[in-house]
């Protein structure tokens, strides 16, 4: 299971529905299970259809989170017109396996939020609740 | 000593630690460092051909070693290296 502070879920979710219809990413800090704050990063791909998170967006969020005693605990893009479930590409470029990862999908009128745990190419979905008490 | 600090992924192959003390005067020689004392960690971070793997991305402070020396970037005893994974998807 995973947690979210309600104001780090609408960030990550209001900057998805901004980069639409481009697909937009962004990094999860926290700790364990809980995430803290959630940065929004450019695309450099620029892409409908893939991401590549800005490495130069990493290394912030890295610094960022060492500064708050946190981890990058994973990372969130969106699914401008496909399910909110991870791609062949997105498995096979997982690029930690402790790591959670968030799809949002347009797909439908309402956003869909999902997360996800990636382990030697197995997806294994997991509850992502969202809490009312404010963190950003 | 450089400060190197290291991603989740990484931490295994490194002791379990989130940065590390490093001696060396460049990149090359400060992964070689880490590698000396954690054997693993070298796969990890250096392709068969001694190169970065494309999944990796190192930076001397705030500059990514690939647009510097790569891996024969010079290091100074105050520098901090931050070794981070690439992370790209998408739905195709």
């Amino acid at each position: 299971m995973i947690t979210m502070d309600v104001v780090a879920y609408e960030k990550m979710v209001a900057s998805c529905l901004r980069k639409y219809p481009l697909e937009a990413c962004g990094i999860l800090l926290g700790t364990l299970h809980r995430v803290t704050r959630v940065e929004p990063a450019t695309n450099i791909e620029n892409s409908a259809r893939i991401y590549t998170i800005d490495p130069k967006a990493m290394l912030f969020a890295d610094r960022l989170a060492e500064e708050l005693k946190a981890e990058i605990i994973g990372v969130y893009h969106s699914h401008t017109h496909s399910e909110a479930f991870p791609s062949p590409t997105d498995v096979s470029q997982v690029p930690d396996p402790t790591w959670y990862y968030v799809l949002v999908s347009f797909k439908r009128a309402i956003p869909e939020v999902r997360a996800y745990e990636i382990v030697d190419g197995k997806i294994t979905e997991t509850p992502l609740v969202v809490e009312s008490s404010k963190s950003q | 000593m450089a400060h190197v600090r290291l991603p989740t992924v990484l931490r295994p192959s490194a002791g379990g630690n989130s940065s590390l003390e490093v001696n060396g005067e460049s990149i090359r020689e400060i992964l070689e460092a880490i590698s000396s004392k954690y054997p693993q960690f070298v796969s990890q971070v250096l392709t068969e051909d001694g190169e970065l793997h494309k999944f990796v991305n190192v930076y001397l402070n705030d500059d990514d070693v690939r647009y510097l020396e790569k891996l024969e970037t010079k290091v100074g005893t105050d520098d901090r290296i931050s070794i981070l994974p690439a992370v790209a998807g998408g739905m195709e």
